[in-house]
C-alpha cells in the first residue's frame, strides 16, 4: 500500500493513468460506435510499431509538436499561456520558404540561413505580443489569437503572389535542395546510395520510404536547452520569478516587462523554429493555400499539458501525440472506425491529464487506508 | 482529560506528520463551553495545523476528537460545519466584488420558488445576527469597498451564518489596527454572552490578557500546559511558550548617531485613486539611528515605501541616499543603491511562494558574481548560503533550504525575508511592520536585529502600527498623519499619550516638539 501510494505521487503515475483512461474512454467509444475496441488499438498499435519505416514517420510526426509543445510549455512555466504558437508555427514556416525558394547557397550556408530566418519569423510573432503585454497590458491570449489569423492569412497570400506562387497549383514553390535537412538527401537516392542500403532492409526501408531527418534532433536538442535554461540560468530564474509572482520579482529588482517579452520571444523562436524544420525536413517542402489551421501549434498546447509543462516531458508526450496521430490513420483504413475516434481518445488523455491533480489526493487516501490495516 | 459534555471540543493526543516531520505529537487541547480558549506558542509550533485538523482540512495521523462529549470523526470542512465548528483564516476567502449578503450565503444560498435565491430572507436573517452581537457590518456594501476589519467580521458572520457554535479564530488580530483590535474584543466577549465558544490564536500576550480565559501553549509539536490566564502574567507566558526567559522590553545602548545619509524632501505621492496620500513629507535618518514612523494605517505609510523603493512615481520632491537621488528611478537602482526592504505584504512583495527557500534567499542578489557564472547559477554556493541564514537566523524547520518557501509556517516565512534584507548589508534598512505574525521570541529576536543593524552604522526607518513597537525600538520617534510626518520626539521625550493624540489628527499646544 505503502509503495503504491509513493508511487502514484509522482507526476509521471498520473500522467501514464491518465493515458489508461484515455483508452478506456477511446474503448467505450469504439464499442458504443459499433467496433471492435481490441481489433481497433490493435490497428493502433499495428499503425505505430509494425514497421520501421512507421515509428519513423511517428518521429517525423512528432518533430514539431515537440517543438510547440516546448514553447507553450515554456511559456507557461514563465506565468504566460502562448495559444499562439500555431501563428508563430506559420510565420517561422512561411520565412523560412520566403528565404528558400529565393536564396541558393551550398547546404552548410543555406540551411542555417533558412531555418534562422524561421526562427525571426516566430521569434517576431512572439515578440508582438510580448511586447503588447509589457508595454500596455494587453493579454497575450487575445493578441496570440489574433496572430494565428494573421499568420494563417499572411501564409495566403505568401502562397498567392506572383513570385512564389507555382503555377496550377494552390501552393509556393518548394525552398531549393540544398535547404534541405533530410539525413543525406541526395546520396539517398543515387546508385551508390541504394546499392549499400539495399542490404540492409530496415534502413533501406526508413532512409528511402520516409523523410528521415535531422528535425527530432534538433527537437530534442532544445528540449535540453529550455530546461538548462529555466532550471540551471539566472535568466531561467528570472523568468520563473516572474511567472510564479510578477509582483514580488518586480520589488527585488527583476524587470518585469523585459522578461515578459523575453519569454514571448524564446517561446516564438521555438515554434518558428518547428514551422521552419517542418520546411526543411519534410516533403512537400512549401507551403501550401491553408483553409484552416493544421493545428501544429495547438497540438503544440496538448503535449505541453500531458507532459505537465516539463521540457524534458514534451520529447515523450509529442511522441505519444504523433503515435496516436499516425496510427490513427491506421484504424479508420484497417477497421473504418473514423479519426474522430483517435481525437476523442487524444481528447480524453488531455482531459483526464488536466484531471490528474487528483490522482495524488486518491494516493492519500489510499496511504491512509494502508495505515489503518497497519494498526 | 475525562470526556465530559461541558468541554465544547476535546482533542486528546493528536499527531500529525508532513512526511517524516512530526508537526503534532500527542496534542492535548480541551475548551470549555462559553470560554475563550488562547493557543499560544512559537512560530511553527503547530498551531494552524492543530486548527486545521479540528477544521477538517487536515486529518490527524492518530488522536481523537470529541464535539460536546461526543466522538466526531471531522473528514472535511463540511463536516466540521456540520458540527457546528466555524473557522477565520488568516486570510480571508472572499468574492472582491460581490456585496457583504452575497459572500455570506454563497455555497449556503437559501432558495425559494424555482430555485430562486431568496437574498431578501437571508438579508434579513444576517441582519439579525449582526444585531445581536453588535458586528456592526452594512450588509449591501461590496467587500471591496469595505476595510480589513470589516471583511474579518463578514467572515465571522460567514461562519455564525451556517450555525458555528465553536469559532476558530487563527491570527485575526495580525491584520487589524489597534482599534479594530479593541473592537474585535469587544465582539468577541458578546458572542460569548451569547452563548458560543472561542479558540483565538495569537501571539500578543496582550491580548491573550484581555480576552482569554485559558490559554494552551504548544511547543514544536508538544503540549506544555494549559493555565488559566489570571494565574499567569505575560513573562510566564513567555517563558512557558519559548522555554527559557524572554526580554519583553528591547535592551539597547544609546544611539551614536553619525551623518545624515538618507534624506526625504517634499515628497509627494498619489495613491491609485489618484489623491495625494503622501504630502511635502520630510525626513532625515543619520547613521546608527533607527527612525520610527508611528501612525494610523492608511495616512500614506504605504505610498510612502513604495515611492522610496520605486514602485510608485514621485509627483514631486526628492528621495536621496548618500547624496543620491533615487526617486522615479528602478526598484534595481534603489537596491543598487544599498537599500533593503521588508515588505509588509510577505506573501505578495517579499516571496516567490513556490520557489524554494534558497531561491528566495537570493533574489536580490543572484545576478552577482557569487551566485553566477556566465549566466549560469551555481546552485551549491547558493543553498550554502540559504544553510548559513537557516542557521543564523534560527529558521525552522532546520534543513528546510530545498523545501518550498510555501511549507513554511508564517513565522518562518518572514524570518526567510529578514534574514535576506540585512543578508544584503545595506545602507538602510527598511522595515515595514517586521513582526507581524511573529512570535514573542522571534519579535525580540527582529528588534535585537534592528538594533544590531543600527549599531553596525547603518540607518534604519521603521514603520509600524503598533505604537509599542515604535516607542520600544526607535531612537527618534516620527509621526505621519494625512501623508506628512507632523511631529517627532526623540525616545524617552514623549510619551504614548502624546503621539496617540498626534496619530489621530490632533496638535499639540506644549512647546518641545521639533516638528519637521
Ligand atoms: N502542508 C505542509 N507540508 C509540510 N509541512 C508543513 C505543512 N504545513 C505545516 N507544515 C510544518 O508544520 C509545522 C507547523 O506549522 P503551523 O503552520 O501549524 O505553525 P504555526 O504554529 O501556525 O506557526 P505560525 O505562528 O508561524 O503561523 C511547521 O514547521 C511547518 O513548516
Ligand atoms: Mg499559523
Amino acid at each position: 500500500m505503502k509503495l503504491a501510494a509513493k508511487v502514484l505521487k509522482k507526476p509521471i503515475a498520473s500522467t501514464l493513468i491518465a493515458v489508461l483512461f484515455g483508452f478506456i474512454v477511446a474503448a467505450v467509444v469504439l464499442v458504443a460506435a459499433g467496433y471492435n475496441p481490441g481489433q481497433s488499438f490493435g490497428a493502433l498499435f499495428h499503425g505505430i510499431f509494425a514497421k520501421p519505416k512507421y515509428i519513423s514517420n511517428v518521429i517525423i510526426k512528432a518533430t514539431p509538436i515537440i517543438l510547440t509543445g516546448l514553447s507553450v510549455a515554456f511559456a507557461f512555466q514563465t506565468g504566460l499561456f502562448n495559444i499562439g504558437a500555431e501563428g508563430q508555427y506559420i510565420a517561422g514556416a512561411v520565412a523560412a520558404v520566403l528565404v528558400g525558394v529565393k536564396l541558393d547557397l551550398p547546404p552548410v550556408l543555406q540551411i542555417p540561413v533558412v531555418v534562422m530566418a524561421g526562427v525571426l519569423g516566430g521569434t517576431l510573432f512572439g515578440w508582438i505580443v510580448g511586447y503588447l503585454k509589457a508595454r500596455f497590458g494587453i493579454h497575450e491570449v487575445i493578441t496570440s489569437i489574433m496572430l494565428n489569423w494573421i499568420g494563417l492569412y499572411l501564409s495566403n497570400f505568401v502562397v498567392a503572389s506572383g513570385t512564389y506562387h507555382m503555377p496550377n497549383s494552390t501552393s509556393t514553390y518548394p525552398v531549393n535542395p540544398s535547404s534541405y535537412t533530410m539525413l543525406l538527401p541526395n546520396w539517398k537516392t543515387s546508385k551508390a546510395g541504394m546499392a549499400a542500403l539495399k542490404p540492409h532492409q530496415w534502413l533501406y526501408e526508413v532512409m528511402l520510404k520516409t523523410d528521415v531527418n535531422f528535425g527530432f534532433l534538433v527537437a530534442v536538442l532544445m528540449a535540453a536547452i529550455i530546461w538548462y535554461l529555466l532550471y540551471r540560468s539566472a535568466k531561467g530564474y528570472e523568468l520563473r520569478a516572474v511567472g510564479f509572482n510578477r509582483d514580488a520579482a518586480e520589488f527585488a529588482g527583476i524587470n518585469v516587462n523585459k522578461n515578459i517579452t523575453d519569454a514571448m520571444v524564446i517561446a516564438g523562436a521555438l515554434a518558428g523554429l518547428a514551422g521552419a524544420l517542418a520546411i526543411t525536413g519534410t516533403a512537400p517542402h512549401k507551403i501550401s493555400t491553408l483553409a484552416a489551421f493544421e493545428n501544429n501549434g495547438f497540438n503544440g498546447l496538448s503535449v505541453a499539458l500531458i507532459a505537465g509543462s516539463s521540457p524534458i516531458g514534451c520529447i515523450f508526450a509529442g511522441l505519444l501525440f504523433g503515435g496516436l496521430l499516425y496510427g490513427g490513420q491506421s484504424v479508420q483504413q484497417d477497421v473504418g472506425a473514423p479519426t474522430e475516434i483517435i481525437n476523442i481518445m487524444i481528447g480524453t488523455i488531455v482531459f483526464f491529464v488536466a484531471l490528474t491533480k487528483i490522482v495524488p489526493v486518491l494516493a492519500e487516501k489510499l496511504e491512509k487506508r494502508g495505515a489503518g490495516h497497519v494498526q | 482529560m475525562e470526556v465530559s459534555t461541558e468541554y465544547a471540543v476535546q482533542m486528546h493526543g493528536i499527531t500529525k506528520l508532513f512526511g517524516s516531520f512530526c508537526a503534532l505529537d500527542h496534542v492535548d487541547l480541551d475548551v470549555k463551553k462559553g470560554s475563550i480558549h488562547a493557543v499560544l506558542g512559537e512560530n511553527g509550533a503547530g498551531k494552524s495545523t492543530l486548527m486545521n485538523i479540528l477544521y477538517g482540512l487536515y486529518q490527524a495521523d492518530s488522536g481523537e476528537i470529541y464535539i460536546n462529549g461526543k466522538k466526531a470523526e471531522i473528514k472535511n470542512p463540511n463536516t466540521a460545519i456540520g458540527h457546528g465548528i466555524g473557522m477565520v483564516h488568516q486570510h480571508f476567502m472572499l468574492v472582491d466584488n460581490f456585496t457583504v449578503t452575497q459572500n455570506i450565503i454563497l455555497g449556503n444560498e437559501v432558495t425559494g420558488k424555482f430555485g430562486i435565491i431568496d437574498t431578501k430572507k437571508a438579508r434579513e436573517e444576517i441582519i439579525g445576527i449582526v444585531k445581536k452581537y453588535g458586528l456592526e457590518v452594512d450588509p449591501d456594501a461590496k467587500i471591496e469597498d469595505i476595510s480589513v476589519g470589516m471583511q474579518q467580521r463578514v467572515e465571522i458572520l460567514k461562519a455564525l451564518y451556517r450555525g458555528a457554535d465553536l469559532l476558530i479564530l487563527d491570527e485575526p488580530t495580525a491584520v487589524l489596527t489597534p482599534q479594530e483590535i479593541e473592537e474585535l474584543i469587544e465582539i468577541m466577549r458578546s458572542l460569548i454572552s451569547g452563548g458560543k465558544t472561542i479558540i483565538i490564536i495569537t501571539h500578543k500576550l496582550k491580548e491573550i490578557k484581555a480576552s482569554s480565559d485559558v490559554c494552551t501553549i504548544i511547543r514544536r509539536g508538544h503540549s506544555i500546559d494549559t493555565v488559566p490566564v489570571a494565574d499567569v502574567d505575560e513573562e510566564q507566558l513567555a517563558t512557558m511558550m519559548v522555554g527559557h526567559a524572554v526580554k519583553l522590553v528591547v535592551e539597547k545602548a544609546p544611539a551614536k548617531p553619525g551623518d545624515v545619509i538618507f534624506e526625504i524632501e517634499n515628497l509627494t505621492v498619489k495613491n491609485e485613486r489618484g489623491l495625494e496620500a503622501v504630502r511635502n513629507l520630510s525626513l532625515k535618518i543619520r547613521r546608527g539611528e533607527i527612525l520610527g514612523i508611528a501612525g494610523i494605517d492608511g495616512n500614506g505609510q504605504k505610498e510612502l515605501v513604495e515611492a522610496i523603493t520605486c514602485l510608485t512615481r514621485a509627483q514631486s520632491g526628492t528621495i536621496k541616499i548618500n547624496g543620491v537621488e533615487i526617486q522615479n528611478t528602478t526598484p534595481r537602482n534603489v537596491i543598487d543603491h544599498k537599500v533593503s526592504t521588508i515588505h509588509e505584504d510577505r506573501q505578495r512583495r517579499g516571496l516567490v511562494l513556490p520557489f524554494t527557500v534558497a531561491e528566495n534567499a537570493v533574489i536580490e542578489k543572484y545576478r552577482t558574481p557569487e551566485f553566477t557564472r556566465r549566466g549560469m547559477i551555481d546552485r551549491s554556493r547558493m543553498t550554502g548560503f540559504a544553510r548559513r541564514l537557516i542557521e543564523d537566523y534560527d529558521i525552522r524547520p532546520a534543513g528546510c533550504e530545498s523545501q518550498p518557501v510555501r511549507g513554511l509556517s508564517g513565522g518562518n516565512q518572514q524570518k526567510v525575508i529578514i534574514a535576506r534584507e540585512i543578508s544584503n548589508e545595506p545602507e538602510l534598512l527598511i522595515a515595514v511592520q517586521p513582526t507581524r505574525g511573529l512570535d514573542v521570541g522571534a519579535v525580540e529576536y527582529v528588534h535585537k536585529m534592528l538594533v544590531r543593524e543600527r549599531d553596525a552604522g547603518r540607518a534604519v526607518l521603521l514603520i509600524s502600527l503598533e505604537l509599542d513597537e515604535i516607542m520600544n525600538v526607535a531612537d527618534t520617534i516620527g509621526v505621519i498623519y494625512a501623508g506628512s510626518i507632523v511631529a517627532s520626539f526623540p525616545q524617552g521625550k514623549v510619551d504614548e499619550n502624546t503621539i496617540g493624540l498626534l496619530m489621530a489628527g490632533g496638535r499639540l499646544n506644549e512647546t518641545g516638539s521639533e516638528s519637521t
